[in-house]
């Protein structure tokens, strides 16, 4: 195979090279973060979104396609949740502590999520079946989809919309909880945590130990309550 | 490194198992959350503690990696330029606003329930 362009059209079909992009942009992006000092501006998730992306659409390379490479990065995603229990049981006597805080949170921030993206999506005048693939926007990827599906919205658009609100409540939620003067780091992963998910429980982990059991908790939950909630809102709402 | 690999498979099988059979509102991976809690509770009633164990290395290297897994969903979002060309403007401020609401409402209720409670006891 002496032609370049034979072995470029042989190796883009292939699994194996979007598999090793996908993990050679992350690891960029993470030492970029990693050298900023965790700046919540720089964050890896959306610096590899944005360089992947560069990448499938200079090379005009299909999503699908991109996916058999990466959809062994995103099997995991099931596991990882799994994984939760682990800080959850090493953690549990701060949890069992601070268990009707984190239940009071949870209602609170679970219908906020739901109730203010529906009235901001309408006041913004986006058409209704934007607004139902925006209702599950603060669950975790594999379930948000299956609530979109249900509700009668779109889970490919609701995984873009999950991923966006996973990384604007990570680049926000170190500024807004030091404005606010709030130390409690139960308090905080939670949040982040409950708004978004597992791009928040990661970011959260990045500050402290805490807050991250406290952000994958609320991940958790929030996955729980959203999806009983979503089809009784989103049915009255939208 | 594959006995913990397989107990978070056989784990989130079971979610998965369990979910469908009854019906449960709950995605299987956050069942089977609970299904490893249920025995890593049993198991620390016998072994003082899980710091340390290959399991905990594994699963703080897996949910330490999370953002990673969220990447080949994110990039998802070259299906939807048409869409977000569109709406772009007012889907990103209705993101950016909703996610400050709901951060602020949870931190608030958080901190609001543990005051009431704290005082009490």
């Amino acid at each position: 195979m002496n032609d370049p362009f034979a072995l470029w059209v042989y190796l883009s079909s292939t699994p194996l090279l979007w598999l090793t992009v996908t993990l050679c942009v992350w690891i960029g992006a993470d030492w970029l973060a990693l050298k900023s000092g965790r700046n919540p501006l720089v964050n890896p998730v959306l610096l590899s979104i944005i360089a992947v992306g560069a990448v499938l659409l200079a090379t005009g390379t299909p999503y699908a396609r991109y996916f058999e490479g990466a959809q062994f990065v995103h099997f995991l995603l099931g596991p990882a949740i799994v994984a939760i229990a682990v800080p959850l049981v090493t953690n549990r006597k701060i949890v069992m502590e601070n268990l009707l805080p984190l239940l009071g949170a949870l209602l609170a921030g679970s219908v906020t999520a739901i109730v203010s993206v529906v009235l901001l999506g309408r006041l913004f005048g986006l058409p209704p079946d934007v607004l139902l693939a925006l209702v599950p926007k603060s669950v975790t990827a594999g379930v948000a989809m299956g609530i979109a599906e249900q509700i009668g919205g779109s889970p490919s658009l609701t995984a873009v919309l999950v991923v966006l609100t996973g990384v604007t409540g990570a680049v926000l939620v170190t500024p807004i909880m030091n404005a606010l003067k709030i130390t409690d780091y139960a308090a905080r992963g939670f949040s982040v945590g409950l708004a978004s998910h597992g791009i928040g429980t990661a970011r959260a982990f990045a500050v402290d130990p805490v807050a991250g059991t406290f952000a994958g908790i609320a991940m958790g939950l929030n996955a729980v309550l959203t999806s009983v909630l979503a089809p009784v809102l989103a049915a009255w709402l939208v | 490194m594959i006995a913990v690999l397989a107990l978070l498979l056989v784990c989130q099988l079971g979610g998965e198992i369990l979910a469908r059979s009854l019906a449960l509102p709950m995605p299987g991976p956050v069942v089977g959350l609970i299904l490893l809690a249920v025995i890593l509770l049993v198991w620390v009633q016998r072994r003082p503690d899980l710091k340390g164990t290959l399991l905990d290395k594994v699963t703080t290297f897996l949910v330490g990696g999370l953002g990673l897994l969220f990447v080949p969903t994110g990039v998802g979002v070259v299906q939807q330029l048409g869409l977000l060309g569109d709406y772009g403007v007012g889907i990103v401020l209705t993101l950016i606003i909703s996610a400050v609401l709901t951060m602020l409402a949870t931190v608030g209720a958080f901190l609001l329930v543990k005051r009431w409670t704290g005082r009490r006891s």
